[in-house]
C-alpha cells in the first residue's frame, strides 16, 4: 500500500488534488482512499489531506502517519510545519520550488535522493494562468510513484474537470496541460 | 480492474455523503425535508442540486431548522408520501422531540445520520454519541463501516422502514466516511427503484375516502397499547430487516446481517464495534491471526432492535470479550454497546451457558483517532486476561490523556 500526505495552504487545492489523484488511481485499476484534515477552514492556513492506494480493499479508517511520499504544494510551508514528520526511511518528498533538489534537502535535513523538486507555480501560471499548483502537483507525483500510468490519470482527470468546470471549458486543457508538464519536468537535482 | 458484486454495478470514488445522496436520488422519495449541518451538509447540498437540476421529481422543503425539518418530514409521510431527510449531532439533538413523536405515530421516515460529536465543547468531528442518544426513540438503527455499506444500507432502508411502520436512521461515522473517498460500486437507478418498490401506506391523511385521526391525545386508557405495539414492532423487526438483507444479497450479491463476524469461528478473544473503526480492528485481527492468536471481530450493523439473543449465542464461545464504545453513556457504569452487550450476556447467565470476561473501552470521542497500536494494546490487554491475569478496571478510555 502506498500512503501518501499533501501539504497545502487553505485554498490551494489539496483537498481537490487528493481526490482528483484517488479518482485517477481507481481508473488505473487500484483500490483508494483520499480523505481531508478538518480543521479551520481558512484561506492561507496550513492543510493537509491524504491518498491510500492499494492493490487489495483497504479497511484501515484512521490517520496516516507514516507516509512514503510527502506532497509540498508551498515551499514556505517548510519554515512552519514539520512536512517530513513520519516520512518512511526511504520516502520521497516532493517540492513545489524554484530550487534544486539538493538546496531542499539541507532545509529539510534529509538525503538529496529522497527530494523531487518542480517549479509547478511557475507551470500552473503558464498553462492555467493562475498560481493553482494542486494539478501540476498531481503529474510530478505520478512520475515519482513511477507505477501508475500518465495516460490513464490524463484521461480520467479530464472526465473529471469536464463535470467540475462545465461552465468553463478552458480551464481543463490548462490544467491537463500542466499534469503532463509537471510529469516531464520534476527532477531530482 | 475492480471487479463488481453485480454484473450491472459500476465502481466509481466517492465520499460517503455523495453516495448517500445518490441512495437518496435513485430511491427518489416523494419529500425531503432538510436543513444543512456539518459534517451532513453536502447530503442536503447534492441532493437539493439533483432537486434543481431536474435529476429527481422529489419536493424539497428548504426549512429554518433541524426542529422544522423533521416535523415537516412527519406531516409528509402522515399525508402518504415517501419522506427522508439526513443530519448530524446538534441537529439531531434539535429533532429530538419529534423523533419521539415519528416513531409514536409509525412514521417509516428514513434519516441518514453522520455521526458526529455533541457539544459541549464544540466540535464537528466523528463520534456516535448523537445517535446512541437516540437509541431509545423507538427507531430502528442500522450503522455503517465504510461508503459502501452505507449506500447499501440506504437502498435497503426504506423497505425495512415501510414494512415495519418504524423510521429507520441509516448512519456512518461523521467525516472518516462522510468526507472519505473511497471504491464504492453504485447500482443502477432502475434496479435500485426496483428494489426499494412503491410505498404504498395502510393509511394516510389525504386519503379522503378513509379519514382518520393521527396524533390525538391517548391517556390512561390506551397510550399503553400503542406504546406496547411500538415496542412489539421493534421486538419483531429483526426477521424483516434480514429479509430484506437476503433479498439485496440475491439481487445485487452483497451479505449483510444484523452484525459482521469476522474470524469468529474458533476465537478466542475478540472485540465488538460499530462503525469505521471495525474496518482498521480487522487489519490488526489480521496480523495477530498471522501469528496464531486467536482473535476475532463483531461488527454490530443493526443496534435498534439489538440482536441480544444472537450476540449472546455467539459470545458465550469466547473467553474474553472488549466492546468498544465511540461514544460514552456518562452513566457511571459503562457505555451504551457495553450495557447493552453484557445485559444480553446475562440470558446466557440465566440458561447456564458459558460467559466470557468483558471490559469497555471507550474510544474515538470527537474524531479522536484510534489506531492499529491501540487495537494491538486492547487484543494484547485481552490475551492476558485470557491467560488468568488480573481484569482491571472494567471500563478504559483509550487514547486519551488523563
Amino acid at each position: 500500500m502506498i500512503e501518501i500526505r499533501w501539504h497545502g495552504r487553505g485554498g490551494q487545492g489539496a483537498k481537490t488534488a487528493a481526490l482528483l489523484f484517488a479518482e485517477a488511481a481507481l481508473a488505473t485499476g487500484k483500490y483508494i482512499q483520499a480523505f481531508p484534515e478538518y480543521g479551520p477552514e481558512r484561506m492561507g492556513a496550513p492543510v493537509q489531506s491524504f491518498n491510500r492506494i492499494s492493490d487489495v480493499p483497504i479497511t484501515l479508517h484512521c490517520g496516516l502517519h507514516e507516509p512514503s511520499f510527502v506532497v509540498i504544494l508551498d515551499p514556505t510551508l517548510m519554515d512552519s510545519v514539520p512536512v517530513t514528520a513520519g516520512l518512511k526511511k526511504d520516502g520521497k518528498v516532493i517540492v513545489n520550488t524554484s530550487f534544486s533538489a539538493a538546496t531542499i534537502a539541507t532545509r529539510l535535513g534529509i538525503n538529496a535522493s529522497q527530494v523531487f523538486v518542480v517549479n509547478a507555480s511557475q507551470i500552473a501560471q503558464d498553462t492555467i494562468g493562475m498560481d493553482i499548483p494542486n494539478t501540476p502537483m498531481l503529474g510530478a507525483l505520478v512520475k515519482v510513484i513511477g507505477t501508475l500510468d500518465l495516460n490513464g490519470v490524463l484521461e480520467d482527470t479530464k472526465h473529471k474537470l469536464e463535470q467540475k468546470f462545465r461552465h468553463k471549458p478552458q480551464v481543463i486543457e490548462g490544467n491537463l496541460e500542466s499534469i503532463k508538464r509537471a510529469f516531464n519536468e520534476v527532477k531530482n537535482v | 480492474m475492480i471487479k463488481t458484486t453485480y454484473a450491472k454495478g459500476k465502481v466509481v470514488a466517492k465520499t460517503g455523503n455523495e453516495v448517500m445522496a445518490e441512495a437518496m436520488r435513485q430511491i427518489a422519495p416523494d419529500v425531503v425535508a432538510a436543513y444543512p449541518i456539518t459534517p451532513a451538509t453536502e447530503i442536503v447540498q447534492i441532493f437539493s442540486q439533483f432537486v434543481a437540476d431536474g435529476l429527481v421529481p422529489t419536493e424539497f422543503v428548504a426549512v429554518e431548522s433541524e426542529h422544522s425539518a423533521m416535523s415537516a418530514c412527519i406531516g409528509a409521510c402522515a399525508a402518504g408520501a415517501r419522506t427522508m431527510t439526513g443530519t448530524s449531532s446538534q441537529g439531531l439533538a434539535l429533532m429530538w422531540e419529534m423523533l419521539y413523536i415519528a416513531a409514536g405515530l409509525r412514521l417509516p421516515l428514513v434519516m441518514a445520520v453522520i455521526n458526529r460529536a455533541l457539544s459541549a465543547p464544540i466540535n464537528i468531528h466523528g463520534d456516535q454519541s448523537d445517535t446512541m442518544g437516540a437509541r431509545d426513540a423507538g427507531w430502528i438503527q442500522i450503522y455503517s463501516e465504510n461508503s459502501q455499506e452505507a449506500y447499501d444500507n440506504m437502498v435497503q432502508s426504506t423497505r425495512i422502514a415501510e414494512k415495519l411502520q418504524l423510521p429507520t436512521m441509516i448512519t456512518t461515522d461523521g467525516f472518516i466516511i462522510s468526507h472519505c473517498m473511497e471504491v464504492v460500486e453504485i447500482l443502477p437507478d432502475e434496479d435500485v427503484k426496483k428494489f426499494a418498490g412503491e410505498f404504498k401506506p395502510e393509511r394516510y391523511l389525504l386519503d379522503i375516502k378513509r379519514p382518520y385521526t393521527l396524533g390525538a391525545i391517548d391517556l390512561q386508557d390506551y397510550y399503553f397499547e400503542h406504546r406496547f405495539q411500538l415496542a412489539d414492532a421493534m421486538n419483531n423487526a429483526i426477521p424483516v430487516i434480514l429479509e430484506v438483507a437476503q433479498d439485496f444479497y440475491k439481487t445485487f450479491g452483497r451479505k449483510y446481517d444484523l452484525y459482521e463476524k469476522y474470524c469468529m469461528d474458533d476465537a478466542e478473544v475478540a472485540l465488538v464495534i460499530i462503525g469505521s473503526a471495525a474496518g482498521t480492528a480487522k487489519v490488526v485481527v489480521d496480523d495477530l491471526r498471522s501469528k496464531g492468536v486467536k482473535a476475532g471481530l463483531i461488527k454490530i450493523r443493526v443496534f435498534r432492535p439489538f440482536p441480544a439473543k444472537q450476540l449472546a449465542a455467539d459470545l458465550a464461545k469466547l473467553k474474553v470479550v472488549a466492546v468498544m464504545d465511540r461514544a460514552d453513556s456518562c452513566s457511571g457504569a459503562g457505555a451504551p454497546l457495553y450495557t447493552d452487550v453484557t445485559a444480553a450476556l446475562y440470558s446466557n447467565a440465566n440458561a447456564g451457558l458459558p460467559l466470557p470476561k468483558v471490559v469497555d473501552y471507550v474510544y474515538g470521542l470527537g474524531g479522536r483517532d484510534i489506531d492499529l497500536d491501540h487495537f494491538h494494546e486492547v487484543f494484547a490487554r485481552l490475551e492476558k486476561i485470557k491467560a488468568g491475569g488480573p481484569i482491571g478496571p472494567v471500563v478504559e478510555y483509550i487514547n486519551v490523556r488523563k
